[in-house]
């Protein structure tokens, strides 16, 4: 691998670093405004996690007689009081515009009987104004983007990993990136970067999360010296396969199925009488695990009953659960109940932006799961991830190319890239004898799933910060078997294992800080929301002398803080 | 469980690149998937293995390969399914007709560029309306079948034409194709036809079904490229030798009740084709050897008239 010392440079006005829904939304945004954008990716875009998302994506269209206070109020409440407001009121102002546009880019958005955009009932809100394509809304929106991606004639630059960020003078110029197919590093030198990378389910075992999502973005801008926001906010997702933790979309719920407990009970009914299954995630998911907990679930499950559905509901709105089920737990799910339970889905907290996505580090952006503007606060409303990759995606293209028409290109050279090749270098020579990353990860993502899942108290999140600071020592003995320079998903996997270490030290460093219960952060031992002492957000910044933590107020405009209930 | 892999490995690095199968013993719970076994073998006991894989769900398309010789995704296929009868490994290769980059991962880059060549983005006439377009739900969820391709290539691995003519568009690419011709908001439709009615589209496919068989998300990108021939022929594109025999075969089969194999070349390429039709030669000396000629007095069977009705209903049904 030792020829991978000869950076070529690369200029581009725009960078973008992954090429998901929100990567690829803030890229169309950039090359409208004319300037000259690029995108890298780890992956081909339609490989990306976006995929993944199936319920849909919601907007208050005003023409269907809904309003986007409304929307804000749903979204605002589902956060338990923890998302800015202001931030709030521009993703809901702003989604019917976006939802429009996509279905004009092409998006084959579920229609109603005159033809028009159909919606279906989502979780934490009291009106239908989820807007899908069956059960693959994801799917419909990424592969429709990067359509217009290849229309536009994007430059993206595909598998390619990103190593670090460039920082000169505080500001943000560039990035250092691997060519996966040859093994050859780069450097890109750029006028503003935007970071879209998407979550870090990974750091937990089980996940939702598909295998590439390893947090890259968040700890580069955290190393980049961008301070990250909400860390300690991670939703675990009501349904998910039991050992996989495949995801069943909440749009089943949305269409009617009931969650039952070992009794054949729907329990929902003790923990939100009105909301029943269709409360926020926060709730169903808590409740669930009570329902575990004091012995009603069924090898630590509860059950997803879709039967009463109907063949055609089953088979139209829901066809890729019918396959999931089918195929990953071997239940027709037309017949039987599917068993779930609470599992790792969502990182509400990321990298803290600004409404235009703009982060502490100027010159550098952040949209999607990567960023926190924050708009999910403590809990994320589903079908609202995907909205928010769009508007702050665009938002995000369209401020950064205004910003870098007044901007030229710093002096960056190719000894950028020196203390990535070195370690690098590093990790290739390791003692063949040292551990395996897998093991590593896999300590990792147990730990992180014992202590900072939907129940935390004190002492379990300090067993699983020293454990993480014990890994990371770890970490830095790992052997790489791989010494080759061709597609070396060895030493990615290896790196992304870096990453997700970092990412892990800062959710349970925030969720130690945090001493309420807010949203997705529930603590046994102090059980309940503090309005007068939490009603702010924890950061942490990475600094010389290690992690640092900060505190900021919670913006809100209209809507005073209640009690929660659904 | 315990299952054996045996894995087809390429290093372009090693000092001496040469493919070769590994084989490997491993431990599995009864439920996992083939990936599930790749992801233990990379993780705790070979991590020089390099392939792609992501979503663990049928979703993101990145884990086509072929599993004991046949196009799958490794994260829908569960290994006590893929286990041979008849006992032995499970031969786990990378997808076919791509270059291989290093073992499981292939060169996609060919697969994207026919993509690109469908122009696969909505091309709309007029002024975009305030709100959305109408468009009915049928006509969405007949695209939604469609739109479910993702992208993994095992249709493109096993495309027995693709084998042996890398000019063909392929399946995936002419599945795209089609969701754009049946969507009641693209208004390209003639020259999108035009363009898949040339020398590598849709009168390329051999019909072998094999896309169909091995695609993951029920695409039936066979059944789409059928529905694009159709499309072509109505919007007029009736003069290819493709067109032309499917045309001269329904006739023959309406005019007599079975097929009348000697008149089918002459009417696709023409009496006075002459070069066409002396390339056929060959074949019909072969099947005059094989004593399967057919016969030059080609006789209308008993009740062809009842055939003839089933045509008539076919055609008032479309």
């Amino acid at each position: 691998m030792e020829s991978c010392t000869l950076p070529i440079m690369f200029d581009h006005d725009v960078l973008i670093i992954g090429a998901g829904l929100a990567g690829m939304r803030a890229a169309l945004a950039a090359g409208t405004n004319g300037v000259d954008v690029a995108v890298v990716s780890k992956v081909h875009p339609v490989r990306s996690h976006s995929n993944a998302a199936q319920g849909g994506i919601n907007a208050a269209l005003t023409d269907r007689g809904d309003d986007w206070r409304d929307h804000a109020y749903d979204t605002i409440k589902g956060s338990d009081y923890l998302g800015d407001q202001d931030a709030v009121e521009v993703m809901c102002r702003e989604a019917g515009q976006e939802v429009i546009s996509m279905e004009h880019m092409g998006v084959i958005f579920s229609r109603d009987d005159q033809g028009r955009l159909g919606t279906r009932a989502f979780g934490g809100q009291r009106q239908a104004r989820t807007f899908f394509v069956a059960d693959f809304t994801g799917q419909a929106l990424l592969h429709v983007l990067h359509e217009q991606v290849l229309k536009a004639g994007v430059r993206v630059y595909e598998e390619w990993f990103v190593l670090s960020l460039i920082v000169e003078a505080g500001e943000c110029v560039g990035a250092v990136v691997m060519e996966m197919r040859s093994g050859d590093v780069h450097v890109v030198r750029a006028k503003a970067v935007i970071m879209a990378t998407g979550g870090l389910g990974r750091v937990f075992e089980p996940s939702t999360n598909a295998l590439i999502c390893t947090g890259d973005g968040i700890a580069l801008g955290y190393k980049a010296g961008a301070p990250l926001m909400d860390q300690e906010m991670v939703q675990y997702h009501p349904t998910t396969l039991k050992g996989s933790g495949v995801l069943i979309t909440e749009g089943a719920r949305g269409e009617g199925a009931h969650l039952l407990n070992s009794e054949g009970d729907r329990f929902m009914k003790t923990y939100a009488p009105n909301m029943m299954e269709l409360a926020s995630r926060d709730v169903v998911s808590r409740s669930e695990q009570t329902e575990i907990d004091e012995g009603r679930g069924i090898d630590g499950c509860v059950l997803l009953d879709c039967r009463h559905l109907g063949e055609q509901v089953i088979r139209e709105k829901l066809s890729q659960i019918l396959e999931i089920a089918r195929d990953f737990a071997g239940v027709d799910i037309r017949k039987e109940p599917i068993p779930i339970q609470p599992g790792m889905h969502y990182q509400m907290g990321g990298i803290k932006t600004d409404i235009n996505g703009l982060t502490a580090v100027p010159g550098l952006y952040a949209a999607g799961e990567c960023a926190c503007v924050s708009v999910h606060g403590g809990n994320r409303l589903g079908a609202n991830s995907l909205l928010d990759t769009l508007v702050f995606g665009r938002r995000s293209g369209e401020h950064a190319s205004d910003q870098v028409k007044k901007k030229s290109f710093a002096s960056v050279t190719d000894a950028s890239a020196d203390s990535d090749l070195a370690n690098i270098r590093r990790l290739l020579k390791n003692d063949d004898d040292g551990e395996m990353f897998g093991r590593v990860r896999q300590e990792l993502g147990q730990t992180m799933d014992k202590h900072l899942a939907v129940y935390r108290n004190q002492q379990g999140m300090e067993e699983a910060l020293a454990k993480v600071r014990e890994l990371k020592e770890r970490y830095r003995q790992v052997r790489v078997q791989d010494k080759g320079k061709t597609f070396n998903t060895n030493l990615i996997f290896t790196l992304e294992l870096g990453f997700m270490l970092d990412c892990a030290e800062t959710i349970a460093l925030s969720a130690l800080e945090r001493k309420e219960s807010r949203g997705a952060h529930t603590r046994t031992d102090i059980p309940d929301r503090d309005d007068e002492n939490w009603l702010k957000h924890v950061l942490v910044k990475s600094t010389p002398d290690g992690p640092q933590i900060e505190h900021l107020p919670v913006v809100i405009t209209d809507w005073e803080p209640q009690a929660r209930v659904y | 469980m315990q299952v054996t892999l045996s894995v087809k490995r390429f290093d372009p690095d090693a000092d001496s690149p040469e493919t070769h199968f590994q084989e490997y013993k491993l431990e599995v719970e009864d439920t996992a998937t083939v990936l599930d076994g790749l992801i233990k073998l990379r993780e705790e006991v070979d991590g020089t293995l390099a392939l792609r894989c992501s979503c663990r769900s049928a979703i993101c398309g990145s884990c086509a390969m072929r599993i004991n010789g046949q196009a799958g995704l490794a994260c829908n296929t569960k290994m006590s399914d893929a286990l041979p009868r008849g006992g032995g490994p499970i031969t786990i290769e990378p997808a076919g007709n791509m270059e291989v980059i290093k073992d499981l991962v292939v060169d996609f880059q060919p697969f994207w560029d026919k993509i690109r060549a469908v122009e696969p983005w909505l091309q709309p006439e007029g002024p975009e309306p305030e709100t959305e377009y109408l468009a009915p739900n049928e006509a969405m969820l007949h695209e939604a079948g469609v739109m479910a391709c993702i992208m993994c290539g095992a249709c493109v691995s096993d495309c027995t034409v693709l084998a042996i003519d890398s000019n063909f568009l392929g399946p995936a690419a002419l599945a795209k194709a089609y969701r754009f011709v049946v969507d009641p908001r693209d208004a390209a439709d003639e020259s999108r036809l035009g363009k898949l009615n040339e020398y590598g589209g849709v009168w390329d496919c051999t019909r072998c079904m094999a896309c169909v068989e091995v695609c993951p998300k029920g695409v039936a990108p066979m059944d789409r490229i059928m529905g694009l021939r159709d499309k072509a022929m109505e919007a007029g594109y009736t003069n290819t030798y493709g067109a032309r025999h499917a045309a001269a075969f329904s006739e023959l089969v309406e005019h007599s009740g079975t097929l009348d194999e000697l008149r089918l070349p002459i009417k696709t390429f023409g009496m006075f084709n002459i070069k066409k039709l002396l390339g056929l030669l060959p074949v019909g000396i072969r099947a005059q050897m094989a004593g399967k000629r057919p016969p030059i007095f080609h006789k209308k069977i008993p009740g062809v008239q009842n055939v003839r009705r089933l045509f008539e209903k076919a055609e008032s049904r479309r």
